[in-house]
């Protein structure tokens, strides 16, 4: 029990930071590490840490809370002070976390970092660009969030058609190189709008490079069993399957498959799939997760601050997923625009943020640059698993393995 | 007249809130709170009134909100008309369900039962149906123009939908002082004994179907005009089949101002234990459904039931001496 | 798609499923039969016992299978209290009060367990779990055979309790005439108490079923409540041998509608039954006649 109290503790006092924000400009005493030494600068971080989406939320908010933590430990943002917190929770609904970009803005913060899920991302970002509020979008992936023309919104991430591409680019790539083993696919996702979505692009645009779609199963969430699902996939034979599916279903899926022994001739290829850039799913099955392919978000394993990040993520006892170092991402984005906007005022820190050319990031990225709002240096990474660990296969500018493919014989 | 004085009153208390209170967290919590109450008081019209406790209300919210949306983003219908639109649309579903449902005698845990499937079922289609958007919603373009029903300012969307409870309360009331709403009272009551009466308890609580779904799709007509944006799990999803029953059921079922009441005592409540459990997750939902154990445990006729016991003990207390309350309310 | 080479293993499957299905609405079954209650913690409390069965093998080895016969007691216990303690005072012998109380408990069950264990998703790796048996048409998977069979063997251990226990014909009489039963002076307090313990303790087996093959968060519950509601009213509120039945149909039914409509429709199959049958027959295939 002694580490997780540590955790908890640091939450519950930036609860207490959180609370006296909104309260009023009073000083609360509050303990040393966030005490601004000029005015600060308030942030909101707002995720969905309660309901359905409360792991991806609680992992968000770490990374966020961390990139907080080691900005304010070296003195703050230059001219500015240290970054005051305003702690937010979505509770995994739109209007839970509409009430809280209401609550933020009343507090009185400079920008908001987060979101999470398309949902309520598209919700949020509309609420704050009422108030001209500059909104940093950490994982979000539908497009409609960034094509909607609103001033305020950032999104540091790649979208779904950016995804999308890459990875039906990479699988052309991948599958070339090997002398073109694989013809027919087969695409298993999730019904809300981020598998829908993906299984549309990948229906119109697999054809034009080659391959048969032989079916497309959606399926809903949560999904009890996926023996059926097996079965089509075990009569049709695909050479690739690519599921699209959150983390449980993506589970199920996998361990089904290996169940049942239905094993794609060429590759299981995912795209954004729940657990196969997932090391606690290769920690806990590494049977059902060796050779899978992911095209997703993906730290750059070559960068030594990414590495460094992983090991303290580990050492609080938490998985290094793309929630908690996208968000360690989109904070560290922000520090840079307040710095050089050098205010805290809204219009000119949405300013900072559209003319951002940042690199300090860990992702396997370029430059930032903002495209009405859409980060254009950002891109998935194709990783698969091999052995007990995930390795980046592609872009090979980042790359620290090469790909197994196709599947070697069982 | 005198029985739609408290309406007044009420009403224009809470209209006079924006010219107070400037604070748009605020005043997004009332609309929030409000939107809630509107959806009780369809509830409580088929549930409070009529005994028929449904467990899926999220049908009527659903499609009114659905309808309102798709409207306008598909076919480019004008929002006023699209929010009439929706309204229609739910009252339609409404008496569908009612007339299947209440033609084969279902009552009780059946009734709520299949209530519960029939938005299951909508919830189901609408996250595959092309129409609605299937999986990725229906997301309607930010427009603030009063023309697209889409205002600037949070003022005018808490007065929309104070308006709107306002026509709920009065719809209420006069229900309750119509010779339908005795019948619906009567079937609640003891249907057999109304049938009896030569009541047509069918067609009774069908009306009362078509109406409750109709205010409650017009909750969901204003949810989509508020937050412009519509998927699957929002309109059909239980979470409003839940919040539809409890507020009424907290505030007094059966009674005009119950949904209003259980509406803003559960969402300040809800505000006040997230205040107090600080942020970790689910500890406030902890408080949340103790409390609904508890007004049920100790406050079986909700709030409206408990201020009236409280009136009751107040009168009967100074029965020995003449007190200046006691004349004033015998006056 | 009409293979047989597909068909023969989805009905199978459905009816592995349909087994555990069978098996949480038992509880539910039960608990409506005698107490004429919808009982809207079932799901939550699924949740709590998949939980228990988690940490009953991740901190102490427990095998689910062993597991199951140390939870079912506890949960026995815990359901007693929960009936005794809390619905039976709190709803003043109301139905619909007793419906409320039930969700308000849901409520705070299933967010006590986010509030300890977090949303995390958790599951246990279990060496049979990768094991399949070959019958020739199907691989099917030895943790949910098991399943089946112990879906069954707690079925009949209920409807022996029921029928040739003391406790068991009590609860029968209270179940056909609450009045009588009082007069007869048998506590009615405790028989309801009782039914509600049993009816947790079937879910307690459940959990420990499921488990080897599922995942265990705060809401996993929630997915199978709804489909228990609809087998119990399939196979008539209050029959045990019905939700037996009951479960199996709805399995079966839910894989051949998932296969034809897809996984996403598939699960209206279920609700449209459930529908009809309300409709044309709301005592269900056994129920008795009210």
């Amino acid at each position: 029990m002694s580490d997780h109290r540590v955790p908890f503790s640091r939450r519950k006092f930036l609860a207490s930071t959180a609370l006296g924000a909104a309260a009023a400009a009073g000083s609360l005493a509050m303990p040393s590490i966030l005490r601004a030494q000029g005015a600060g600068v308030k942030v909101g971080i707002l995720h969905p840490v309660s309901g359905a989406l409360s792991y991806s939320g609680q992992q968000s908010r770490l990374g966020a809370t961390m990139a907080v933590e080691e900005i304010n430990a070296a003195g703050g943002i230059k001219g500015l002070g240290k970054i005051d917190v305003v702690l937010g929770d979505a509770q995994s609904t739109s209007e839970g976390g509409t009430a809280e970009v209401e609550k933020m803005n009343s507090a009185g913060v400079a920008c908001i970092v987060g979101g999470y899920a398309s949902n309520i991302c598209l919700a949020t970002t509309q609420a704050a660009a009422r108030y001209d509020l500059p909104y940093i979008v950490d994982v979000g992936v539908t497009d409609a969030i960034v094509t909607r023309g609103l001033k305020n919104t950032f999104r540091f991430g790649p979208g779904f058609g950016v995804i999308a591409k890459t990875a039906l680019a990479n699988l052309v790539a991948i599958n070339d190189k090997a002398g073109k083993p694989a013809k027919t696919v087969m695409i298993v996702h999730e019904d809300s709008a981020f598998g829908s979505g993906l299984a549309k692009l990948l229906n119109t645009q697999l054809p034009a490079q080659g391959f048969q779609v032989l079916e497309t199963i959606p399926h809903p969430t949560p999904t009890r069993d996926f023996n059926n699902v097996v079965l089509k996939i075990k009569a049709a034979a695909p050479d690739i399957v690519i599921p699209a599916d959150y983390y449980n279903e993506y589970v199920l899926l996998a361990r089904t498959m290996q169940q049942q022994k239905v094993r794609p001739k060429a590759a299981i290829y995912s795209v954004l799939g729940g657990a196969a850039s997932s090391y606690k799913f290769v920690k806990e099955f590494p049977e059902a997760a060796q050779y899978i392919m992911d095209c997703n978000h993906w730290f750059d394993p070559r960068n030594p601050k990414a590495q460094a990040l992983k090991k303290k993520v580990e050492a609080k006892g938490q998985f290094f997923t793309y929630e908690v170092y996208l968000n360690y991402c989109c904070v560290g984005l922000l520090a840079d625009a307040l710095e050089r906007a050098n205010s805290t005022d809204r219009a000119k820190i949405t300013e900072a943020l559209a003319s951002s050319t940042w690199s300090g990031h860990i992702m396997p990225y370029g430059p930032t640059k903002f495209v009405n709002g859409q980060n254009q240096g950002a891109a998935p990474a194709n990783t698969q698993v091999q052995g007990h660990d995930i390795q980046v296969i592609l872009p090979e500018a980042f790359a620290s393995a090469k790909p197994v493919y196709p599947l070697p014989k069982a | 007249m005198r029985a739609y004085l408290p309406i007044a009153v009420v009403v224009a208390a809470l209209a006079a809130v924006p010219l107070v209170v400037h604070s748009n967290v605020a005043l997004n919590f009332l609309v929030v709170a409000l939107l809630i109450a509107l959806a009780g008081q369809g509830w409580n019209i088929l549930g409070g009134y009529g005994g028929q406790y449904s467990f899926g209300h999220a049908a009527f919210f659903g499609t009114g909100a659905y309808v309102t949306a798709v409207l306008q983003v598909r076919y480019g219908v004008n929002a006023w008309v699209g929010f009439i639109a929706g309204i229609a649309a739910a009252a339609a579903v409404g008496a569908f369900i009612g007339a299947l449902v209440f033609r084969a005698r279902l009552r009780g845990s059946y009734f709520a039962l299949v209530t519960l499937a029939f938005a299951e079922v909508l919830r189901i289609v609408a996250s595959v149906a092309p129409i609605t958007g299937a999986g990725v919603g229906t997301l309607i373009k930010l427009d603030l123009r009063a023309g697209a029903l889409q205002f600037d300012s949070r003022a005018v969307f808490y007065w929309v939908i104070l308006a709107l409870v306002a026509v709920s309360l009065v719809i209420a009331q006069l229900l309750e002082r119509s010779r339908f709403g005795a019948w619906l009272i009567a079937v609640r009551e003891n249907e057999d004994a109304a049938r009896a009466l030569g009541v047509d308890a069918t067609m009774v609580k069908l009306g009362a179907m078509t109406l409750s779904a109709a205010i409650t799709g017009a909750a969901g007509c204003f949810y989509a005009q508020y937050f412009l944006f519509v998927d699957a799990g929002i309109a059909y999803g239980t979470w409003i089949s839940i919040q539809a029953l409890l507020t009424p059921i907290v505030g007094g079922a059966g009674t005009v101002f119950g949904p209003l009441l259980g509406a803003l005592v559960v969402k300040a409540f809800g505000e006040g234990a997230k205040v107090i459990a600080g942020d970790a997750p689910g500890l406030d939902l902890i408080a949340y459904g103790a409390a609904l154990i508890l007004v049920i445990a100790f406050a079986r006729r909700g709030v409206m039931g408990a201020i009236a016991d409280v009136r009751k003990w107040l009168m009967r207390r100074p029965a020995s001496s003449s007190s200046p309350a006691r004349e004033a309310i015998h006056g | 798609m009409l293979s047989p080479v597909i068909l023969i293993p989805a009905i199978l499957n459905g009816l592995l499923t349909g087994a555990v299905y069978a098996l949480i609405a038992l509880g539910l079954t039960l608990i409506y039969g005698v107490l004429h209650i919808i009982n809207f913690a079932h799901g939550a409390l699924l949740s709590a016992a998949m939980f228990a069965a988690f940490f009953a093998f991740h901190q102490f080895g427990l095998d689910p299978y062993v597991a199951a016969f140390l939870l079912a007691p506890a949960f026995f216990a815990f359901g007693y209290a929960l009936q005794r303690l809390v619905i039976g005072p709190a709803s003043h012998g109301d139905d619909r009060n007793m419906l409320l109380v039930t969700l308000g408990i849901a409520i705070v069950v299933e967010n006590a367990l986010l509030y300890a264990f977090r949303a995390d998703t958790r599951t246990i790796d279990v060496p049979y779990a990768f094991q399949t048996i070959d019958f020739g048409v199907a691989f099917l998977a030895v943790p949910r055979v098991i399943g089946f069979a112990a879906a069954f063997a707690v079925a009949l251990l209920l409807w022996v309790i029921m029928n040739l226990t003391d406790a068991g014909k009590a609860i029968r009489a209270v179940a056909k005439e609450k009045l009588g039963a009082e007069l007869v002076g048998i506590d009615v307090a405790h028989i309801y108490a009782m039914t509600f313990g049993l009816g947790t303790a079937c879910v307690a087996v459940a959990a420990c079923l499921l488990i080897p093959t599922y995942y265990v968060n705060p809401n996993v519950g929630d997915a199978f409540v709804l489909v228990a509601f609809t087998i119990v009213v399939l196979g008539g509120m209050g029959s045990v041998p019905g939700a037996l039945i009951g479960g199996l149909i709805v399995g079966v039914v839910e894989s051949l509608s998932g296969l034809f409509l897809g996984e996403s429709l598939g699960q209206i199959g279920i609700f449209l039954i459930f529908i009809a049958v309300l409709l044309v027959r709301p005592n269900g295939l056994f129920g008795a006649k009210a």
